[in-house]
């Protein structure tokens, strides 16, 4: 009898944890509650999840430090599962119900469009982890990942020098969205400024999960007949696959016409036979394969994590620029805070510009003092047959980001808050 | 000081060269690479690593060709102490200055390269295996110099041209020779060169005769009027036969398409087909079926290392296998409790394709899997002079057929196929007569699921394998199903090649977005007009 009432019970607290209502156990005392919103179920959970995981660890190990001004950091995990409206439902949830202090999240750049009026009306503060199209500067939001000109103006230029290849011509390829169509729009007016005429350029869309890609290989490989040609990609992650593996098939070499990526990392090549993809490129701030003590730290503190957590596929993680940029903006948070001594949301915005980090991209990076974003340094990589890439070019130090792009008109006047 | 070490590595090249010309004569074994053409390829300047790239690519030398092969397979090694190592896999290396086997010492990394690097190292290694013993190497290394622009190579070319006994490699070493020849001061032996690169047809010259017959302000690029006209006559010839390719290319990829709608919908016309199950798991059945073949590949890598390039078979019996349980698992427990309630078998099946996405996720993660195509379904094959088509392509193309015959077979010539047939016309009259309509019921379903299965396989080869696979191809099953006609095998197959077709041949024009959508609404406008589909069900059993 006793051991059906226990059997019951295990089955109903299964189920909670199962359903996420599993009841928060609290800490003794005080905490600060942090809220993390990123999609562990749906289309963008393949990238977003592990954000959840490395900002869970950052969390971890400021408490295991003694947490922020004495007080323990309490993670609230929401799911929006890859859901615009949701995100917006989430993040309302986090900032009046569980009066949360900060929130780290979003990836897509709808999912942060959605979420801005509540940041707004709530008086929230939001960490944004993910490289995007710039064109936007809010008082409630930090942005860690990179504006185009710390990612996309630096790979073009790489692609027209001696080095990246000397390509005349350019197929700009994207996923019909935004973020590439915004992009595309600033690398266009940037190739017009270094003379590329447009019947150089051919623009080319695709739907979501556009899976068929032999048409457009085949128009690439007729476009590089009138010269020679780089393809960049704004390729949304899922749908880089079978885009590379066309490319690969049809036997178009990184040394015939490079393709750079800016959406592809670490992560997302874990899912690819990567043989044939040897020398395409990718620009990011940041590399699992670069050298220096914070980054072999970052990876091993991230690695043993993943065992302890029992993480899926624990023996093969990696790590990638937005999983970086998502610990950057935690240990930037904790020093405003301190810095503030206080968690008031005004109070840390005011003290978070200046704020210094000793990234593991090799740099201490910088928050800038007006504009929100982070100063970057800029990696070139190429894709190496083991999955990880190869720096073959970086800037000379962190460039500051220019969120309103100076290639797009009328942005001369929106350069602060 | 630079230029001093430039002339003291010159005379090296030189002393190395002339040493090594009386060995080529003898076809001795390898005697050791210069150590001080090896040093500039660990160092960081790139300008020294092209030197140094070249220079062993003009070394008779096959050291000198290994070291160049294991840099572009990023198999060399710069030791602490300044050497340079051949790593041989492990901790075993091979040190090409002595040529004599070393151990690769603790802090070696490899040395890095780019593109340009790479180019370089294709181009010095195409030199040297011009003198192959193998024609396949000489016909690759032929091609590979038809690309550079180099006129310092004319002199190697006529070399091996004159050597030189089979007609394929001749062949494309005259085209070689003709690009370098373009720059030629003679104008006859311009103007035969244009004739010779028009007649390949082949684009990639497509810009070095463009550029002949460009005019700037008055002047010419080309001063000779009979090679500009040779290169325009060339240039339209390229050009038609472009168009040739494009075409064929079109029908090609109209084809590959409609064979993955094709596959990714017959597991669906049998069970939404035949048997009326609006059944929104379908696409999860394809996932399930690709992740037994990623199961399946890393069983193979873990205890066939040997046979991984066979794994891809080996995955179907087992996809088709694990699918159709599931599909009868299905059945038996949720859809039969539903039959002739679509509605409730709508949300019934969405809910169940959310619980499998969501049971692999935890169980697989929510990343990607890597499949690998096996190495008989990389690459493709080169047709009509410059159309590839791709082995994983032309693979599933079969495929889809094989399976088309197959369900053709079980449905028309089996006693469960006419089971079935018999409980679309009417399910009544077949219970009365004494088929046990719920044991063909799960039969078929699993059968569906089973085909849904293989697809899965052939998919795998083809994009992503993740948890989110099947939401898409859901959509295009449906269509495909509801424009061939519902219940008709023939239908599924016309419809499915007929929207690949439609949509392969509109891309060019419109673009992938605006063809996704000019597919859909041709299609509304289709179902408008014949609800029924392209084929439907004549007589009584059509109610």
């Amino acid at each position: 009898m006793k051991r059906r009432l226990a059997l019951k019970q295990l089955t109903a607290v299964s189920l909670l944890a199962m359903t996420g209502w599993m009841p928060q156990v609290h800490a003794a005392g005080d905490t600060i509650k942090v809220g993390i919103l990123h999609s562990l179920s749906g289309t963008m959970a393949i990238s977003e999840t592990s954000l959840k995981d490395v900002a869970l660890m950052a969390i971890d190990e400021i408490n295991a430090n003694g947490g922020v001004l004495g007080r323990k950091l309490e993670p609230v995990v929401v799911d929006p599962a890859s859901n615009w409206p949701l995100f917006a439902e989430k993040s309302r949830q986090l900032l009046a119900q569980d009066k949360v202090a900060v929130v780290f999240g979003c990836w897509t750049s709808v999912s942060r469009k959605s979420v801005l009026p509540v940041f707004k009306e709530l008086n929230g503060l939001l960490f944004y982890p993910v490289q995007y199209e710039g064109e936007e500067l809010e008082k409630n939001v930090f942005y860690t990942g990179a504006a185009p000109n710390q990612q996309a103006i630096p790979a073009v230029e790489y692609l027209m020098s001696e080095d990246g290849g000397g390509a005349k011509r350019f197929v700009l390829l994207g996923t019909d969205y935004v973020y590439p169509r915004t992009t595309n729009k600033i690398l266009r007016a940037f190739l017009h400024s270094k003379g590329v005429k447009d019947s150089d350029i051919d623009e080319v869309y695709t739907p979501f999960g556009h899976a068929d890609y032999q048409t457009i290989v085949a128009n690439i490989k007729k476009f590089a007949t009138g010269g020679k040609t780089a393809v960049i990609s704004t390729i949304n992650g899922d749908s880089n696959v079978p885009f590379y593996k066309e490319l690969g098939n049809a036997g178009l070499k990184a040394t015939d016409v490079p393709v750079v990526a800016f959406s592809v990392g670490e992560e997302e090549l874990r899912g690819v036979d990567t043989k044939p993809l040897v020398g395409h490129l990718a620009a990011w701030n940041y590399f699992e394969s670069i050298k220096n003590p914070v980054n072999e730290d970052f990876i091993k503190k991230w690695k043993a994590y993943a065992r302890a957590k029992n993480l899926p596929n624990a023996g093969t993680v990696v790590t990638n620029d937005p999983m970086e940029a998502t610990y950057i903006g935690i240990h930037m948070w904790k020093q405003a805070v301190e810095q503030a001594k206080s968690t008031d949301v005004d109070k840390v915005i005011a003290s978070m510009g200046g704020q210094k980090f000793n990234a593991p991209d090799g740099y201490t990076i910088e928050m800038d003092k007006t504009n929100h974003h982070l100063h970057k340094p800029v990696y070139i990589g190429e894709i190496r047959a083991d999955g990880q890439f190869n720096v073959v070019w970086k800037s000379k130090g962190p460039i500051r980001a220019q969120p309103w792009s100076p290639y797009i008109p009328g942005n001369e006047s929106k350069q602060g808050l | 000081m630079r230029i001093a070490a430039i002339a003291h590595s010159l005379r090296r090249i030189l002393l190395a060269w002339l040493l090594s010309m009386p060995l080529l004569a003898a076809q001795a074994p390898a005697a050791g690479v210069d150590p001080a053409l090896l040093a500039p390829l660990a160092g960081d300047d790139t300008d020294a690593k092209l030197r140094a790239i070249a220079a062993l690519g003009q070394l008779p030398d096959p050291g000198a060709a290994a070291v160049l092969q294991a840099l572009g397979d990023d198999r060399l090694y710069a030791a602490a102490d300044g050497r340079v190592l051949i790593g041989e896999g492990g901790a075993r290396a091979t040190d090409p200055a002595t040529g004599a086997a070393a151990e690769l010492p603790a802090g070696a990394g490899t040395i890095g390269i780019n593109n340009r690097l790479r180019r370089a190292i294709e181009a010095a290694l195409a030199g040297s295996r011009l003198f192959s013993e193998r024609p396949n190497e000489r016909l690759d290394a032929a091609r590979r110099l038809q690309q550079t622009g180099d006129p310092a190579r004319l002199p190697m070319l006529e070399k091996a041209l004159a050597a030189e006994k089979n007609e394929a490699v001749r062949d494309a070493l005259l085209i070689a020779q003709a690009n370098l020849e373009l720059k030629s001061a003679d104008p006859a032996k311009r103007r035969h060169a244009v004739e010779l690169l028009g007649g390949t047809r082949n684009a990639a010259f497509r810009p070095t005769l463009a550029a002949l017959t460009q005019e700037r302000d008055g002047v010419h690029a080309e001063p000779d009027a009979a090679v500009r006209e040779a290169a325009a006559h060339a240039l339209t010839q390229i050009d038609r036969h472009l168009a040739t390719i494009e075409w064929a290319g079109n029908l090609f990829y109209g084809i590959s398409l409609g064979s993955v709608l094709l596959l990714a919908a017959l597991g669906l016309a049998i069970t939404f087909g035949l048997m009326g199950v609006i059944n929104m798991a379908h696409g999860e059945l394809l996932m399930i079926g690709a992740y037994v073949t990623y199961v399946t590949q890393s069983l193979f890598r873990a205890w066939l290392p040997g046979w991984t390039d066979w794994y891809v078979l080996a995955a179907l019996p087992l996809a088709f296998v694990v699918t159709a349980l599931v599909g009868m698992a299905l059945e038996r427990t949720i859809i039969r409790w539903l039959y002739g309630r679509p509605l409730e078998t709508l949300l019934a099946t969405w809910g169940i394709s959310l619980i499998l996405m969501q049971g692999v996720r935890t169980l697989f993660g929510a990343q990607n899997v890597e499949v690998g195509n096996p190495s008989w379904m990389s690459g493709g094959i080169a047709v009509l002079d410059g159309l590839v088509l791709t082995y994983n392509r032309l693979v599933i193309i079969g495929f889809a057929l094989f399976v088309v015959f197959l369900v053709w077979v079980l449905l028309n010539h089996t006693r469960l196929g006419l089971f079935v047939r018999a409980i679309t016309q009417n399910r009544r009259m077949a219970d009365c007569v004494g088929v046990p309509t719920g044991r063909v019921d799960m039969l078929a379903f699993g059968l569906g699921s089973g085909i849904a299965g293989l697809a899965g396989v052939a998919l795998s080869q083809l994009g992503n394998v993740g948890p989110d696979l099947g939401r898409a191809y859901i959509v295009d099953s449906f269509m495909v199903v509801v424009l061939g006609g519902v219940g008709q095998l023939a239908g599924t197959v016309i419809a499915a090649l007929g929207l690949g077709g439609v949509n392969k041949f509109l891309e060019p024009y419109t673009g992938a977005v605006m063809a996704k959508i000019t597919i859909l609404a041709l299609i509304v406008l289709f179902v408008q007009k014949r609800p029924q589909g392209l084929f439907a069900p004549r007589g009584r059993s059509a109610e």
